[in-house]
Formats: structure tokens, C-alpha cells, sequence
């Protein structure tokens, strides 16, 4: 194709990997939750889009973007603490298709719940004023939006790394992960850490719905897109890998944006064939393997 | 009264108990719904089928179309009726798929006994109800934006075209955006047949400028993240951008273009510029320039729209119809206006009355042409408008010009495969 220059391909790179870092950011809460419960939580789109509900919601109550970007995934970890406690915890040792049917059901129900309270008409969200424009970035112009995304979810995947990885917390947590049966033996309540890993994740989920609410329209159905893309993202990266989900994000990022830059209409399967390549070549993913850092 | 209710509960904190009882006043709801309430049957009355999509991502028009459908049959039966025979409107929903709005209209001739169709608001949609209407010989007023029927292989004498098509809209913006605001043209275009008939309206009108196309980026129908797809137009210094698309992807494009800085380089456009999206994307909508079949702030020149905005503003708390509410309003009030001058509901008696009559429901007088009955009618060229120059908050285009009816605009009845 003509018209491809040097900068717009470095351009196009940086635009995919701040695409892949969104992706990171709805990959890690779902890997995260199955890593540590083998949970595959089939709402985490309808977590996502509450998130992104939450968060118009408490613009409209604080008129504060960073009051409810602390708030929301609170709200949000919160509301799946709940679910966790009440409708996961009665079906674990049954199978992994009990919650996965279970939190299927519940994606519906919550943008079932959306539509009564907000209506099926789209919300307004804007992107906050000091964030707004685009600034150059040596090759051509990148919205300042999407650098401070990247930075956020840096932010977060470190918090969420010395965690796992600095604290006696993630000690237990890590351990929980890889043997359940002993931590319980050695005294450890492991009901509790689930409780808080699936908290944990759907805050996590809650947090990628707002920071992605100010690029898109917030409707009731915006997080059923969401799903297939952090399936594919932990399915990429290996079940349950933080680091896996990581390099995945950001790869399947770069695949699509490169292919979008080539052939457009392609853009959407190429993150498919991506993950089928990936299924061939190494069926557990990229860093899959038991225990969270692989 | 019970959305807050709702609220109020959700924010307590939720338990099971909350979640069904949430629930089951959602199931209220739903249940005293206005559409259902006519749907008991009376042998006498002329009874007009509805088939919308309440349920997808056009949940919200479709329910916009209904309520507009259903004024214009209280106005037809308050002004007496057909001598006395009163109108009926039976809403179904299609889901958005062609094959359950098939069989809906189906459903709705043979059980309903429905005399006419209007509806539906997908170009595919559309094409499985008028295969239908036209094989049992009824009357199809289709309120949706595309005019693949009013092509040769699929039109019938039975089938009407309430709403603008591709050529009119993009054509009245193209011709009013390309002297003003340049010649190098860029083209995004959602991959599917409304998107493709959008650029052809829009090349079609261009050539008369002189357009140079620069670059055509075509996307998946409802993308969500459009950043791989804009710095390859950024990159090709482009005067003007037309995003054909439709929706949440008209949406979601215009806030990631705004995010990119991309309306300082260059002028964005739409061929439908959508008023329900527009209440939703706030102010990344700002200076974008579209085509609309309607915006309620004409009422201050043409009588009719005052009067079928009145209609409805006494019915939904004083907010106004939109644009796409206009099209349900039109395509059911069209015709009945027929049935009225024709004095009868026989099909093809009707058919001449609609071919023959002028008719001014909302927003100036339309007609139908008669090769492929697309109805004529104005098409006004709109800006967003900023917040701070808006009188409220559904005030929010700016009517920059008015592309007159005439037949011009339209592909000709032999371009069509209509014999002249």
C-alpha cells in the first residue's frame, strides 16, 4: 500500500501498544481471578460496563474525575465481593462450569439491572479537560488521553505485581494458587483470599470501564465486546500469568494495529488468528502455567 | 418515580433479595409498557403493523419509533377516523434480525390480519419485511435508511421508502461541506452495505468539486476502538473526513477523531448526523457538520413540525422527538393520510392515493416518486453545537442550510432498473 511512511509506522506501533495496554488492563482481572479460583467469570464484561456505569454516576454526584476513579473499582470490588460471598462460593467444588454458567447468567442480569436504572440510551462521559488534546510525540500527533492510559495501567500492574509478589498477603495468596488443600492444612482461611482475588479482579475490571469510558459510548451492552478481547488476552498470555497477561495485551495491541495499518478489514480477526497460533504452538498460552507469575 | 426507587436501592448495597426485587419492578416495568396496551383485537379497525427492533443496539430509536408511530394513530382516530373506523398499531419487536422480523410480519398478516406494514431499521431487515409484504400483496412503509428496495430486483408496487436514502443525505452534505471546506476527501467506512452506499452518495455528489480522495479506511461494523484505523488518515493530510458509519460506531469514531486533535486538521462530517448520539457524546460532537431528516428547532418556520412536536412533547415531560422518532411519526401517519383521501383501505386504491397526494406531516410538504416510491423530501444540513451556545439540552444542532426536496438528488428511476 502507498503512503506508508517511517512515521506513520512508528506511529501506528505506539498506537498499538497503547491499544495492547487496554487490553492488558481487561485481560489481568479475569486472568487474575482464574489463576487463583479457576473461576473463568464470564460477567467480567458486565464488571467492566458497571464500572463505566459507576463512573458516570459519580461524575454526576463529585463532578471529579479522580475522585471516581478511586471510587469506582472500590464500588465495583465491592459488588463483586458480594457476588463472590452469595452466588460463587456455594457452587466451588462442583466444577468449573457452575461458575462459569453462573456468572454468564449474571453478565445478563447486570445490563438488565443498567438498562431499568439508566436507560438503554447512551450516557455522556467526557474526557476530563486536563486531559484533553494531543500532544506531539515526535512522529505525528497521539491524544493525551491514551498516554495517560498507558501510564495508569503501568501504575497498576505494579501495584498489583508487588502485591502478589512483596507482601506476605500475595505470600498466602500465591500459595493458595498453587495448593489449596495444604494452605488450608497449614490453618490459612482460603475462602477469605478468594473472596478478596475476586474482589481484587473485578475492581480491576471496574477501574478498565471507567478509563475506557471517556473513548467510547457507555451503554448497557459495551462490555460484551470486552469479554471476547480479555479472553483472548488470557488465553494468549496463559491462565492466570500476570506477566503472560501482560505481553499478551500488548501484543495482540501491536498484531492488530499493524494489521489495521495493511489491511483494515482484517484487523478484527488478526487478534483470532493470533490466539489460534498461539493455541497450536503452545496450547497453555504463552506463560501459562500454575502459579500467578508462571 | 420507580427508576429512583431503583436507584436508591442498588446504592443500599446489594443482596439477593435487592436483585430480584430490582428485578421484578423491572418486570413491572416492562409489563405496563404503552405498546401492549392496544394490542386487543377489534374486527373493525384498520390495524397497522410495527415491526422495530425494541430489543439490540437500536433499542432506544426503535421505542422512539413506536412512540411517534402511536401519535400519529391517536391523532388519525381523534380526527374521527376513516368515517368512524378507528386505527390500530401493533408494535413487534424484530430483535434486529431479518429472519425474526419475517416471520413477525408474517405473524402479523396472517393472525393479525394487519392491512399495512411500516417499520424496521436495518437495510437487511428491511429487505426480509418487504419479501414478505410483497409476496402477500401489502402495503410496506419502511422508515430505514437505506433504499436497497427501492431498487428494481426487490421493489413492488407495494413498497414506499418513508425515510432518506445514502444518495440524498450524503449527497446534500457532500454538496454543502466539499466548495467550503476542501477537496482532499478521507473516507471511514464501516464494512457493510449502509457504509459502502454512504460513500457512494458522497463520491457522487463530489465530483461536481472535484474531490480527491486521499484515503479510504474501511472498519468492522461496531468497533470499539478506532485508534489503529485514524493516524493513516491523519497521515494523508486529508481537508475533509466522512465518517460513514452509523450508531455507536458513529460515536465512538467522532469522540477517538476529537481525542486524536484530528478536527483541527481537517473537517468532520457525517452523512446522518444522529440526534440520539449526539445527546450522548456531549462534547466531542462539537463543529461536527451532518445530514438529518429532521431537528425539532425548525418548528419556528414550518407549522407542522410545531404541531407534531407539541404532540409529543405533551406526552414525554416537554423533551422533543428526534430525528429517527420522525421517521416512525411519518412512515404510520403517511398512511393513514392515504386511507383518508383514498376513503378506503383497499390496497390498491391506497397505493394511488399515496402516489398522487402531497403531504406536509412534520417537517415541510414530501412526496412519493412514482418509479420507486422514495419519498421527496427536504434534507437539512446541521452542526453540532457547543454547549455554552445551546438553549437547553436538546438543543443541540445548528441549522446551516437546506438541501430542498427535488428529485435531482436521487439516483435516476433507470439507474435504479425502473423502466422510465
Amino acid at each position: 500500500m502507498s503512503g506508508i511512511t517511517f512515521d506513520l509506522f512508528v506511529l501506528q506501533l505506539f498506537t498499538g501498544l497503547a491499544m495492547g495496554s487496554v487490553y492488558v488492563l481487561l485481560g489481568v482481572g479475569l486472568s487474575l481471578i482464574f489463576g487463583m479460583l479457576t473461576v473463568v467469570n464470564f460477567a467480567h464484561g458486565a464488571f467492566y460496563m458497571v464500572g463505566a456505569y459507576m463512573g458516570v454516576f459519580l461524575m454526576g454526584v463529585t463532578g471529579n474525575f479522580w475522585l471516581s476513579l478511586i471510587g469506582v473499582p472500590l464500588i465495583v470490588g465491592t459488588l463483586g465481593l458480594v457476588v463472590e460471598r452469595f452466588l460463587i462460593r456455594p457452587l466451588y467444588g462442583r466444577g468449573i462450569d457452575y461458575p462459569l454458567l453462573l456468572t454468564f447468567g449474571l453478565g445478563y442480569v447486570f445490563i438488565e439491572i443498567i438498562r431499568i436504572i439508566f436507560g438503554k440510551e447512551g450516557q455522556v462521559f467526557d474526557t476530563p479537560d486536563i486531559l484533553l488534546g494531543a500532544v506531539d510525540i515526535g512522529v505525528g500527533f497521539f491524544p493525551l488521553y491514551r498516554i495517560f492510559l498507558i501510564g495508569a495501567v503501568a501504575v497498576l500492574i505494579f501495584g498489583l505485581w508487588l502485591f502478589i509478589e512483596r507482601t506476605s498477603f500475595g505470600l498466602v495468596i500465591r500459595a493458595g494458587a498453587r495448593d489449596p488443600e495444604i494452605v488450608k492444612v497449614l490453618g490459612v482461611d482460603v475462602s477469605k483470599i478468594w473472596l478478596i482475588v475476586f474482589g481484587i479482579g473485578t475492581g480491576v475490571a471496574g477501574l478498565a470501564g471507567i478509563l475506557y469510558a471517556p473513548l467510547q459510548g457507555v451503554i448497557p451492552e459495551m462490555g460484551v465486546s470486552v469479554l471476547v478481547e480479555a479472553f483472548v488476552v488470557t488465553v494468549v498470555g496463559g491462565m492466570g500469568s500476570l506477566i503472560g497477561a501482560v505481553v499478551a495485551g500488548l501484543l495482540v495491541g501491536v498484531v492488530v494495529a499493524m494489521t489495521a495499518l495493511f489491511a483494515p478489514h482484517m484487523a478484527e480477526v488478526s487478534m483470532f488468528a493470533l490466539m489460534a497460533l498461539v493455541l497450536l504452538v503452545r496450547p497453555q498460552g504463552l506463560f501459562g502455567r500454575a502459579g500467578l507469575m508462571g | 418515580m420507580t427508576e429512583t426507587m431503583t436507584t436508591k436501592k442498588v446504592n443500599k448495597g446489594i443482596s439477593r433479595r435487592t436483585l430480584l426485587g430490582t428485578a421484578a419492578a423491572g418486570a413491572a416495568v416492562v409489563g405496563t409498557s404503552p405498546f401492549w396496551i392496544n394490542i386487543a383485537k377489534a374486527e373493525d379497525k384498520i390495524r397497522i403493523g410495527f415491526p422495530v427492533p425494541l430489543t439490540g443496539p437500536y433499542g432506544s430509536e426503535a421505542a422512539e419509533q413506536a412512540r411517534c408511530a402511536q401519535i400519529a394513530v391517536d391523532q388519525f382516530n381523534k380526527a374521527g377516523g376513516l368515517n368512524g373506523r378507528m386505527a390500530e398499531l401493533l408494535v413487534r419487536d424484530d430483535k434486529l434480525k431479518p429472519g425474526e422480523a419475517a416471520t413477525r410480519t408474517l405473524e402479523l398478516i396472517e393472525k393479525d390480519k394487519a392491512h399495512f406494514i411500516s417499520g424496521s431499521l436495518s437495510a437487511s431487515v428491511q429487505l426480509s419485511v418487504n419479501a414478505v409484504t410483497k409476496a402477500r400483496g401489502i402495503i410496506y412503509v419502511s422508515i430505514s435508511q437505506s433504499d436497497a428496495i427501492n431498487e428494481a430486483a426487490d421493489f413492488s408496487p407495494y413498497t414506499f421508502h418513508e425515510a432518506l436514502n445514502p444518495h440524498m443525505t450524503a449527497g446534500a452534505v457532500g454538496r454543502y461541506v466539499f466548495p467550503k471546506s476542501g477537496k482532499r476527501v478521507a473516507f471511514l467506512i464501516a464494512d457493510y452495505a449502509y457504509g459502502h452506499e454512504m460513500v457512494r452518495g458522497f463520491k457522487r455528489a463530489g465530483e461536481a468539486s472535484g474531490i480527491e480522495v486521499v484515503a479510504e479506511v474501511t472498519h468492522p461494523l461496531a468497533t470499539k476502538d478506532y485508534s489503529t484505523f485514524l493516524p493513516r488518515i491523519q497521515a494523508a493530510k486529508p481537508d475533509v473526513l466522512c465518517l460513514c458509519n452509523f450508531g455507536y460506531d458513529q460515536l465512538n469514531s467522532i469522540k477517538q477523531a476529537t481525542g486524536f486533535g484530528m478536527k483541527q486538521q481537517m473537517k468532520l462530517v457525517a452523512p446522518a448526523l444522529l440526534y440520539n448520539q449526539r445527546l450522548a457524546g456531549g462534547s466531542a460532537y462539537d463543529g461536527v457538520v451532518g445530514g438529518a431528516n429532521y431537528h425539532w428547532t425548525i418548528e419556528d418556520k414550518v407549522a407542522s413540525a410545531k404541531a407534531f412536536n407539541d404532540l409529543y412533547r405533551a406526552g414525554n415531560d416537554g423533551a422533543p422527538p428526534s430525528d429517527y422518532g420522525a421517521y416512525g411519526y411519518a412512515g404510520v401517519g403517511g398512511l393513514l393520510e392515504a386511507v383518508k383521501a383514498a376513503g378506503t383501505i383497499d390496497t390498491n386504491k391506497v397505493i394511488e392515493a399515496m402516489e398522487a397526494m402531497k403531504y406536509d406531516l412534520y417537517k415541510g410538504t414530501q412526496h412519493y416518486r412514482k418509479c420507486d416510491h422514495q419519498s421527496v423530501q427536504d434534507v437539512f444540513i446541521v452542526e453540532s453545537k457547543p454547549e455554552a451556545e445551546m438553549a437547553n439540552k436538546f438543543d443541540v444542532f445548528k441549522i446551516l442550510d437546506v438541501d430542498r426536496a427535488s428529485g435531482d438528488s436521487l439516483r435516476t428511476c433507470s439507474e435504479l432498473g425502473h423502466k422510465a
